[in-house]
């Protein structure tokens, strides 16, 4: 009989994170200031946003290659209603976001319905919203957009940039909604078993649409923080975006496998990449190497994570 | 003459469930062997140690041959690959260069299916062959890689009369080439027709080897069944109430027809039969797992539409599977979580869970059922057999059913695990729950039953009573005439 593991799974992570956070420190005073930080805190926001989003899919034991495509074509969207003396900001906002949630209710309707393979789903709608983008948008940018928009990704509160706000409060929904709603424990029951799931009363597809359509409206509110702080719509945004969102739900500890894992882990796993991309950053690392040494760590965590459980 | 084949003391055990216990056989060249016994009585489990699928903890096996081949039950064949790449998996003949000669295949394989007298193009692709041409073409391949011993696990069970007759042609042909068979069967009438000898296995060891004709059909069914029937484990008979559940006509393509029964409150009605023959599937149908394909199903006297596992929770209808770590449960989640997944509605307000009374529900079950685990938030994938069914009978009993399914409750549970479920179930009988038990254990379902179905080809072949019968009558109901 194995003991049940007392410490929370993510201890090991988070301990790699503050030796990683001090040995920066030490090489380069520069990264423990304010300023820093502040800024660290925002690169993350809208990979950690995408992160929390793909979690949902990723405890299915499905994937969502859409994220990045998604996140354009919602910019695009907002972008679109976003003109100056045109609509109050709430119009562009919950355009993005219902954009994105009616394009994952589309990947869930193709992957229950139509019980086909997530990965082969989610790769033709990467394909068709990356089009629908540049459709949208002509191909350009959509620029012009009004302040109190814009003010989404640049402003602040309480000295904390309003995008890690927007993190913070989808990834403590999220946690709520995956740890003590009936829902969220189905999502795990689904992603652990599925025949044990539907042979206990589940609705499996009823919980996997949820997923998805979850997952689509995070990459929208995702798409509408990137167009406000990058103040334009951009059709050829995003691009990679959902491998980085992926290798943040991975290395936080979610096993692609569904089942096991949350959104505490994916959080640590953004700050992660977050915290090497900028370190890197600060040591005048090239750009080539960071991405070499990325993927390194991607796999590397991974690696520890499983060989831990065996 | 030395034999081809001796095993000596051959054991073998599953999660501390004894399969095999010192069993021995002997198998002369040439010789067709048959090997018969209840379900469960280790047959599978020694052939696939011989074929060297599964090691044995303890024994030995001298073989004298130069290969061993086996055609399973379900065959594992390459359906997109074409016969003659079937044939020479694995030992294609290829060029220096590992180019492969695919003429000299197609030679090879023509050969062997014209040596065996099997009507099939060597070019044709494997998945639009009939079961029995696959079988066929499996046994080409065996008899190709030089194969001295072909062991066969129940070859005839989805042929037809005349597919039948060629397959015994082609067992009497290989004899005459000095390839001995193995012939794993119930049926009487192959056993008889084909066996120069006969092993009857029971509990894990062959209890009777002689030449076939040293048997008779009736001696061979009680040495099967074996042991005299414990009278004292008979249940009383229950208090039966309302009818719970009417099952007419019940009917899916290929699998079982015309299933008609009803089953009352408070009673526990039997399907015995052998495996294959349609009870799980009978089970999964009312339950909604895999829907029939057509006849009614009446709950409490109303005719209602079961498509899924969860419209029959919401009839009060509850399952315990056969196949328990396929739908039994999440592995990677603790008692708790597993115990309350049917049930989690009544654990819940507004959506949230209810820790504390998740927690107190989960605590009861634990104690009422003697769950032993380190706690309620222990991983089922950790606990024993025995002990990840009793969570699922938690499971099954928290959603509170009128009407409880049990598919082979006790497979693969140890004897003390089993006694307090066979408690569990007369107890729940007893409150007045309606029980539908699928067992393959003549025992079992001898002792717990108030009356019995026994199917047979997926249909109703007869309904007893245990009190006047016996496992030799149920099982010569069972056996496929």
């Amino acid at each position: 009989m194995t003991k049940t593991r007392k410490w929370p799974p993510q201890l090991g992570l988070a301990i790699a994170l503050a030796v990683l956070m001090a040995g920066l420190a030490a090489a380069r005073p520069g990264f423990i200031t304010l300023g820093n930080l502040v800024n660290l805190v925002r690169q993350i926001s809208i990979n950690g946003i995408l992160a929390v989003g793909v979690t949902y899919v990723l405890l299915t034991g499905g994937v969502d290659l859409s994220l990045g495509s998604l996140v354009a074509l919602t910019g695009v969207i907002a972008a679109t209603f976003a003109h100056p003396g045109e609509y109050a900001v709430v119009v562009p906002v919950s355009a993005g976001i219902a954009a994105g949630a009616l394009c994952g209710a589309i990947n869930g309707v193709l992957v229950t319905r139509g019980r086909m393979a997530p990965f082969v789903v989610t790769l033709g709608m990467m394909t068709s919203a990356r089009g629908l983008a540049l459709l949208a948008s002509g191909g350009r940018p959509v620029s012009n957009l009004s302040t109190a928009f814009t003010r989404i990704g640049s402003g602040d509160f309480a000295g904390i940039p309003a995008p890690t706000w927007i993190l913070l409060a989808v990834a403590a929904a999220s946690h709520v909604f995956l740890r003590n709603m009936r829902m969220g424990r189905h999502v795990y029951a689904v992603g652990g078993n599925e025949s044990a799931a539907r042979a206990s009363g589940v609705h499996v597809n009823k919980v996997k649409m949820v997923c998805y359509t979850v997952c689509g409206a995070m990459a929208g509110l995702a798409g509408v923080v990137l167009a406000s702080r990058i103040t334009t719509g951009q059709p050829n945004a995003g691009i990679g975006y959902e491998l980085d969102a992926i290798a943040a739900v991975v290395i936080g500890g979610t096993s692609l496998n569904g089942g096991t894992g949350g959104v505490s882990g994916t959080i640590l796993g953004a700050l992660l990449i977050g915290v090497i991309n900028n370190g890197l950053d600060l040591l005048n690392v090239s750009s080539y190497y960071q991405q070499v040494i990325k993927g390194v760590i991607i796999v590397g965590a991974v690696w520890l994570d499983r060989s831990k459980k065996s | 003459m030395q034999p081809l084949l001796q095993l000596e003391g051959i054991s073998k055990s599953f999660w501390g469930i004894r399969a095999l216990d010192g069993a021995g056989l002997s198998v002369a060249r040439g010789e067709v062997h048959a090997l018969t016994g209840e379900n469960g009585a280790g047959k599978s489990t020694l052939m696939k140690i011989v074929a060297g699928i599964e090691r044995p903890d303890s024994g030995a096996i001298r073989f004298t041959g130069s290969a061993v081949a086996m055609i399973h039950q379900e065959l594992l064949p390459f359906p997109e690959m074409t016969v003659a790449e079937n044939i020479c998996m694995g030992a294609e003949p290829a060029n220096a260069f590992g180019w492969l000669d695919k003429s000299a295949m197609h030679h090879r394989a023509a050969e062997l299916l014209a040596r065996l007298g099997v009507d099939v193009m060597p070019g044709a692709r494997m998945g639009d062959l009939s079961f029995a041409e696959q079988q066929s073409v499996e046994i080409s391949k065996a008899v190709g890689q030089q194969a001295d011993l072909l062991i066969m696990d129940e070859p005839t069970s989805a042929l037809s009369d005349r597919e039948c007759e060629r397959l015994f042609r082609i067992i009497g042909d290989l004899k005459q080439r000095g390839v001995a068979v193995i012939y794993i069967s119930h049926r009487m009438d192959e056993i008889f027709r084909l066996a120069d000898t006969i092993t009857v296995m029971r509990d894990g060891r062959p209890v009777a080897t002689r030449p076939a004709s040293g048997f008779d059909e009736a001696t061979l069914i009680s040495l099967m069944v074996g042991r005299d029937f414990d009278a004292a484990l008979v249940r009383q008979p229950a208090q039966t109430g309302e009818v719970a559940l009417e099952v007419r006509k019940l009917t899916r393509e290929a699998k079982f027809r015309d299933i008609t029964f009803t089953l009352r409150a408070g009673e526990i009605l039997g399907l015995a039969g052998l495996i294959g023959a349609g009870r799980t599937e009978i089970a999964s149908a009312i339950f909604g797992l895999d829907p029939a394909g057509s006849g009614d199903i009446v709950v409490r006297g109303r005719s209602v539409r079961i498509g899924s596992p969860a419209d029959a929770l919401a009839q009060g209808i509850a399952m315990v599977t056969e196949d328990r770590k396929r739908y039994g449960f999440v592995g990677d989640m603790g008692v708790r979580e597993n115990v309350t997944l049917s049930s989690l509605r009544r654990y819940s307000a507004g959506g949230f869970v209810r820790r504390g009374a998740e927690d107190a529900a989960a605590d009861e079950q634990i104690r009422a059922l003697s769950i032993r685990a380190a706690g309620r938030e222990q991983q089922v994938k950790y606990l024993s057999g025995g002990n990840q069914q009793k969570v699922v009978l938690a499971r099954a009993l928290l959603s509170d059913p009128a009407i409880l399914i049990l598919d082979e409750p006790t497979r693969g549970v140890d004897v003390g695990a089993k006694a307090e479920i066979y408690g569990l179930i007369a107890r729940l009988a007893r409150q007045g729950k309606a029980i539908l038990l699928v067992s393959s254990e003549m025992n079992e379902i001898l002792a717990l039953s108030d009356r019995i179905l026994v199917i047979r080809e997926g249909a109703i072949a007869a309904e007893v009573t245990p009190s006047r019968t016996t496992p030799e009558e149920i099982l010569s109901y069972a056996m496929p005439q």
